[in-house]
C-alpha cells in the first residue's frame, strides 16, 4: 500500500488522460476522475507527506492538517460538482484546464513549504486564465490578460516575499509569518492580491464575468479561497486584516449595487463574502478563524450554486444583463429556485447554510469586542440579501416580462446545482457535520434565539426596503468604474501617452544602439572574423616565436 | 599475472596489425582488420583498468628489469587514458568506413596501417615507463598523423599537415631536449627511477630547464594557447575521421604526458615552486578558454569552429591542472574523457552533414535540418553537452571543475566558467538556427538523410554523452584514481 499519493499528482496526470478523450468517455472519466481524487482527499490523514529534497531545500509536498482538510474537502465536493455542471460542455482544454486549476489549488493548500506553495501559487494563475479565454471573444480575451498580468505581478511579489524570507529566517517551511519586514508585506499583499481585498480586487469583478459558463463555477471556488487558506494560515491575528475585511465585505455590496451583468454582482459579491473570511483572520480568535474556515466551506458551495444558476440563465437565454432579462421563472422553474437556496444561504437566513457560518465571524466580532466592525458586517450582510437574494432573482427570474422563452436547464446542470443545493440545506440545518471538521474545536451554537431574531429582522427589514424603493434599485445598462478604472480608461491614456514616450525614445535609442553595435560588429569581424587576428594560424615564423617566448618566460621567472 | 603479461598487447595489437593492414588490398579487409586491432587494444585497456585502480602494473621488456631496460608501468592515469584513446578509435572506426571510401578511395591499406601507427604510438606513449621511449612513441604517432591529415581532399591540408610537422617537431624537440637534459643529470631514463634521484639534482638550474622545454614542447602538441595555432587548420582539412580521432585523443594524451612529467617526474611540490607553473598555465587556460570560443563565435567553417572549441575545452583541462589539487586533477581527467566523448559526436555529426552536401560552410548547411533532421538533432544534442547542460557529460566535468575552482577559493573562475559557456551557447546556436530556422537556399539540392552507417556511430557517441552525464561512477571513479595516483597516493612514487 502506498502511504501517500498526491492527489493533485492524480488530478493533473487524469486529466492530461482527459485530453485524448472524447465523448461519453470523456464525460464518464470527468466523472471518475473527481470521485476518485475526493475519495484519496477523504482517505487522508494527517501528517507530512511527500517530503524530499531538492537543491538543498526541504520541500514538503503533503502537509496535512484540519485545516488543510476543510479546504481540501470543499475543493474536492466542487471539482465533482463543477465537473458535472460541465458535462455537456465539448471543450477539452477548458476542461483539462480546470482539473489542473483545481489540481494546483489543492496543491497549495497541502504546500508545507513557501516554494511548493509559489510553485502551485503560479500553476494556479496559467491555468486558470484559460477558463477566461475558452469563452472565445475578445473581451474575455482582454480581462483574461488584464487577469493574468495582476497575478503575475502578484506571482513576483510572492517569490521577492519568499526568497527574502528565506535570506532572512533560512528556512522555507511554511506557518505563521512570524518576522516584520519587507517579506511580511511582500507574501501578505500577494496573498491579498489574490484574496481580491480592495483596492487590489479590481481583477476579480473584471475577469469572472467574462468566463465560461462553466469555468465560473471554478473560478469562484478557488482563487480567492486558497488566499483565505494561506492568510489563516500565515496572518491569524493580523490587526490590518481586520479593518481591510470589514471594508472589503461592504465595498463589494456596494459596488454589487451598480452592477448589471448578473455574474459581475455575483462576482463582488464574491469580494464582500470574502471579506468576512478576512475579517475574520484578522480578528485570529478561535472562533474567528473557525468562521473563516466554515465560511469558506460554505462560501463555496453556495456561491457556486448561484454562479451555477446565473451561468444556466446566460447558458439558455445569452443574455446576461439584468436589464435585458426577467420573468423567465415559468420557465425555468428548477433553475430559479435552486438558485434562490443559494440566494437564501448567501444571505444567511436560518436554516441554510450562510447563517450557521456568517453569524460564527459577525459574533467573533462582537465577542472581540469590536463595535464598529461587528456593525459593517452586519451592514454588508444586509446588503446582500438586497442584491442576491432579491435584486438579481427579482430582476431576471421575475419583475417585468422580458420576452424570452428558454427551456429548463440541461440536466446535469440541474443535478449540479441540486447536490450544491442539498449541501446547503443540509449544512444549514445540521451544522454540527461541519463544525466537525473545522480546524479548532467550536463552542458555538448558531440557532440561539438571539442570532435567528437577529438576522430575520435584518432580512426582512432589508425585503420591505427593496419592495418600498423597487423602482430605483434595477440595474442600469452601463460600466460601472473600479479601481481597475486606473488601468482600464484613465490607464489608457496615460499608458497611451508613456507609450508613446517609450516608443520615441525606444526607437530613438535602438537607431543609435544598432549604429554603435553594428560599427562594433563590423570592427570585431574585422578583426575576430574567418581571418581575424586570433584566428589566423598560417605563419610558421609565429607559432615558433610564441613557443621561445613562452619558454624563455618561464625559464626566466624560474631563476632562483 | 595474466594482465600484466597481456598489458603490452593493447600496444603491439595495433603495430603489428599495421604492418599486415599495409600490405592488404581493397577496401574491406584493411578496415576490418584496423576495426579489430582497435577492439583488441580496447579490450584490453578495459581489462587493464580495474587492475590498475588496484596497485600499479609493471611489465618489464625482454626481462630486463627497471631500470636498466624498458618497463611499461601501468597506475589508474595512464590505465585511464589508455582506455579513452583505444576507445575512441573502437568507436570511430566504424563511422570512418562509408566516410574513408569517400575521402581516401586509393591504397585504404596504407592509409590504415598509418592509422594503426599513430594509434600505437599515443598508446605506446600512455603505457611507457620509459621517458625516452616516450618521445619515441611520440615521433611514431606524429609522423603518422602529420601523414594521415595530408589525406585531406582539400589541398590546403598539406600546407597544414607540413605546418603541423614543424610545430610537432619543435615540440617532440623541446620534450628530446628535456628528457636528456634528466638523464645528464640521473643517468636514468626510467620515470619511476628518475623521481626518486632528482630530488639530489633538484637545486640546479639544468632540472628547472628540463622542466620548462618539456612544459613547454607537451603544451605545443597540447595545443594550449598560445602554441595552438597549428590545430585549427590540422582539423580543419584532415579527412573527417582523421579530425574525428585527433579530436578524441592525441591533445589528451599529450595533457597526460604533461602532467605525468609534472607530477610524478618532477614532483608537483618541485615543479609548482620552481616554475610559476600554477600562475603561468591558470592564465594560458583561462585565455585560451576566451579566446578559443571568441574565435570559435566567428568561425564560418563548421570544422574551424570546433578546432577552436577544442582550443578552448583544453583552456578548461589546462586550468584543472593549474588548480594543483586533487579537485583540480580530477576534473582534469574527467574533461579529457567526456571532451573527448563530446567532440567526437560533434565531428561526426559535423562529417556527415560533409558526406551529404559536400560542404560545412555555415551558409551551406541554412535549413537543413529539416532534411537531415537526424543528423543535425544529433549535433544538437553533443552541442548541448559541450555547453554544459545538466544531464549531459560535459556538465559533469564542468561542475567538478567549479567545484575544484571553488575549493581553491578562486570564485572569480566560476564566473569565466560561466561566461565561456555562454560563448559555447552561441556557437552551437548559429548552427542550430542556421540549419533549423533559416530556409534552404533557393536552387540548392534536395539532399537525403545521411546513410545508418555514419548515424548509428554518431548517435551512439551521442547517447553516451547522455550516459556519461548521469552514470558518473566509471570517469568520476577513474579520475579520481589518476589525480590521486599522479599526486602520489599511491601511484608510481614508491
Amino acid at each position: 500500500m502506498i502511504e501517500w499519493i498526491h492527489p493533485s499528482l492524480v488530478l493533473i496526470v487524469g486529466s492530461l488522460l482527459l485530453a485524448f478523450l472524447k465523448g461519453r468517455l470523456r464525460q464518464a472519466w470527468m466523472l471518475i476522475l473527481p470521485v476518485i481524487v475526493l475519495l484519496l482527499i477523504l482517505g487522508l490523514e494527517p501528517g507530512l507527506y511527500g517530503q524530499f529534497s531538492f537543491l538543498g531545500l526541504e520541500l514538503t509536498a503533503g502537509r496535512v492538517d484540519r485545516l488543510s482538510l476543510v479546504f481540501a474537502y470543499v475543493f474536492g465536493i466542487i471539482l465533482l460538482v463543477g465537473a458535472i455542471y460541465a458535462l455537456h460542455v465539448n471543450d477539452r482544454i477548458q476542461h483539462v484546464a480546470a482539473f489542473c486549476y483545481a489540481a494546483s489549488a489543492l496543491g497549495v493548500v497541502f504546500a508545507g513549504d513557501l516554494v511548493t506553495l509559489y510553485v502551485f501559487w503560479e500553476l494556479m494563475v496559467i491555468t486558470s486564465v484559460w477558463l477566461i479565454w475558452r469563452r472565445q471573444n475578445p473581451v474575455s480575451y482582454a480581462a483574461g490578460m488584464r487577469y493574468l498580468l495582476v497575478h503575475a505581478l502578484g506571482g513576483v511579489l510572492l517569490l521577492a516575499g519568499v526568497v527574502v524570507y528565506y535570506a532572512s529566517t533560512g528556512s522555507i517551511a511554511f506557518d505563521q509569518i512570524q518576522i516584520g519586514g519587507p517579506a511580511f508585506w511582500l507574501i501578505l499583499i500577494a496573498f491579498l492580491i489574490n484574496a481580491a481585498v480592495p483596492p487590489l480586487h479590481a481583477w476579480l469583478a473584471d475577469a469572472y464575468p467574462e468566463s465560461t459558463v462553466t469555468g465560473a463555477i471554478f473560478l469562484s471556488a478557488l482563487t480567492t479561497k486558497t488566499a483565505v487558506y494561506t492568510l489563516i494560515r500565515g496572518y491569524p491575528g493580523t490587526e490590518i486584516l481586520v479593518w481591510l475585511g470589514a471594508i472589503m465585505a461592504l465595498y463589494g455590496v456596494v459596488y454589487a449595487v451598480l452592477a448589471n451583468d448578473i455574474r459581475r454582482l455575483l462576482a463582488y459579491h464574491i469580494i464582500s463574502q470574502v471579506g468576512y473570511m478576512v475579517a475574520g483572520v484578522g480578528m485570529g480568535t478561535l472562533l474567528a478563524l473557525n468562521g473563516a474556515a466554515s465560511h469558506a466551506f460554505t462560501h463555496i458551495l453556495y456561491k457556486a450554486l448561484l454562479f451555477m444558476g446565473a451561468g444556466a440563465v446566460i447558458h439558455m437565454t445569452g443574455k446576461a444583463k439584468l436589464t435585458e432579462l426577467g420573468g423567465i421563472y415559468k420557465y425555468m422553474p428548477w433553475t430559479f429556485v435552486l438558485y434562490m437556496v443559494g440566494a437564501f444561504s448567501i444571505s444567511a437566513f436560518p436554516l441554510f447554510s450562510g447563517f450557521v457560518s456568517k453569524t460564527m465571524v459577525v459574533e467573533a466580532a462582537a465577542a472581540d469586542y469590536r463595535p464598529v466592525i461587528f456593525l459593517m458586517l452586519l451592514c454588508a450582510s444586509a446588503g446582500t440579501f438586497l442584491h442576491t437574494g432579491l435584486k438579481l432573482p427579482w430582476f431576471t427570474f421575475m419583475g417585468p416580462d422580458s420576452g424570452l422563452r428558454p427551456k429548463e436547464a440541461p440536466l446535469n446542470m440541474l443535478i449540479a446545482m441540486g447536490i450544491a443545493a442539498f449541501l446547503c440545506i443540509f449544512i444549514g440545518v445540521y451544522p454540527a457535520a461541519l463544525y466537525a471538521i473545522l480546524p479548532g474545536p467550536v463552542d458555538y451554537n448558531a440557532y440561539t434565539t438571539g442570532h435567528v431574531l437577529k438576522e430575520l429582522q435584518l432580512l426582512l427589514f432589508t425585503g420591505l426596503g427593496f419592495f418600498l424603493l423597487l423602482k430605483h434599485v434595477g440595474g442600469e445598462a452601463k460600466i460601472s468604474a473600479d479601481t481597475d478604472w486606473f488601468y482600464r480608461k484613465g490607464g489608457r491614456r496615460l499608458v497611451g501617452w508613456i507609450g508613446e514616450l517609450i516608443v520615441g525614445i525606444n526607437r530613438r535609442t535602438r537607431t543609435r544602439v544598432s549604429e554603435l553595435l553594428a560599427a562594433q560588429a563590423e570592427r570585431v569581424d574585422r578583426k575576430h572574423g574567418r581571418d581575424g587576428k586570433l584566428a589566423r594560424s598560417w605563419p610558421t615564423g609565429s607559432m615558433a616565436m610564441w613557443t621561445a617566448v613562452l619558454l624563455a618566460a618561464l625559464l626566466l621567472f624560474g631563476i632562483r | 599475472m595474466a594482465i600484466v603479461d597481456l598489458m603490452p598487447f593493447s600496444v603491439l595489437a595495433p603495430l603489428i596489425a599495421s604492418g599486415v593492414v599495409a600490405l592488404l588490398p581493397g577496401r574491406f579487409w584493411p578496415w576490418a582488420i584496423t576495426l579489430l586491432a582497435a577492439i583488441v587494444a580496447t579490450v584490453i585497456a578495459a581489462l587493464t583498468l580495474p587492475a590498475a585502480l588496484e596497485s600499479t602494473l609493471s611489465y618489464p621488456f625482454g626481462n630486463w628489469p627497471p631500470p636498466i631496460g624498458i618497463e611499461y608501468r601501468v597506475d589508474a592515469a595512464n590505465a585511464f587514458v589508455a582506455l579513452l584513446v583505444a576507445g575512441m578509435a573502437a568507436l570511430s572506426l566504424p563511422w570512418a568506413k562509408v566516410s574513408i571510401d569517400r575521402e581516401v578511395p586509393e591504397r585504404q591499406g596504407a592509409f590504415y596501417a598509418l592509422f594503426l601507427l599513430a594509434l600505437a604510438g599515443l598508446l605506446g606513449i600512455t603505457l611507457t615507463g620509459d621517458a625516452f621511449n616516450v618521445f619515441v612513441f611520440l615521433e611514431i604517432s606524429s609522423l603518422a598523423t602529420y601523414a594521415l591529415i595530408a589525406h585531406g581532399r582539400d589541398r590546403r591540408a598539406l600546407l597544414a599537415s607540413f605546418r603541423y610537422l614543424i610545430m610537432g617537431t619543435i615540440g617532440a624537440t623541446f620534450l628530446l631536449i628535456g628528457i636528456a637534459l634528466l638523464y645528464m643529470m640521473t643517468g636514468t631514463l626510467n620515470m619511476a627511477d628518475l623521481a626518486v634521484r632528482l630530488p639530489e639534482v633538484q637545486h640546479t638550474r639544468t632540472v628547472d630547464a628540463a622542466l620548462a622545454f618539456i612544459v613547454v614542447g607537451m603544451g605545443l602538441k597540447l595545443a594550449m594557447l598560445p602554441l595552438h595555432l597549428w590545430l585549427p587548420n590540422a582539423y580543419a582539412y584532415a579527412p573527417n575521421f582523421v579530425t574525428i580521432f585527433l579530436a578524441g585523443t592525441a591533445t589528451k594524451v599529450a595533457l597526460y604526458v604533461m602532467v605525468r612529467f609534472i607530477f610524478t617526474v618532477f614532483g608537483g611540490e618541485y615543479s609548482f615552486t620552481v616554475l610559476p607553473l600554477a600562475i603561468v598555465l591558470m592564465a594560458l587556460g583561462v585565455a585560451g578558454m576566451f579566446a578559443g570560443s571568441w574565435v570559435a563565435m566567428f568561425q564560418d567553417h563548421l570544422k574551424r569552429m570546433l578546432a577552436y572549441s577544442s582550443v578552448a575545452q583544453v583552456g578548461y583541462m589546462v586550468l584543472g591542472v593549474s588548480l594543483f589539487s586533487a579537485a583540480g586533477l580530477t576534473a582534469a581527467f574527467l574533461h579529457m574523457f567526456n571532451h573527448a566523448l563530446i567532440k567526437v559526436a560533434l565531428f561526426m555529426a559535423v562529417g556527415t552533414i560533409m558526406y551529404r552536401i559536400g560542404s560545412i560552410k555555415l551558409q551551406d548547411i541554412r535549413g537543413l535540418g529539416r532534411q537531415m533532421p537526424w543528423t543535425l538533432t544529433a549535433f544538437a544534442l553533443a552541442g548541448l553537452s559541450i555547453i554544459g547542460v545538466p544531464t549531459t557529460a560535459g556538465f559533469i566535468s564542468k561542475w567538478y571543475l567549479i567545484l575544484a575552482a571553488a575549493e581553491a577559493g578562486h570564485w572569480w573562475l566560476v564566473g569565466l566558467i560561466v561566461i565561456t559557456s555562454m560563448m559555447a551557447v552561441y556557437y552551437i546556436w548559429r548552427v542550430i538556427e542556421a540549419a533549423w530556422m533559416q530556409e534552404r537556399p533557393a536552387g540548392s539540392p534536395a539532399v537525403r538523410e545521411a546513410p545508418l552507417a555514419l548515424l548509428a556511430p554518431t548517435w551512439l557517441m551521442v547517447a553516451l554523452n547522455f550516459y556519461f552525464g548521469i552514470d558518473t561512477r566509471l570517469t568520476v571513479g577513474a579520475s579520481t584514481a589518476a589525480a590521486e595516483a599522479l599526486l602520489g597516493v599511491g601511484g608510481l612514487m614508491p
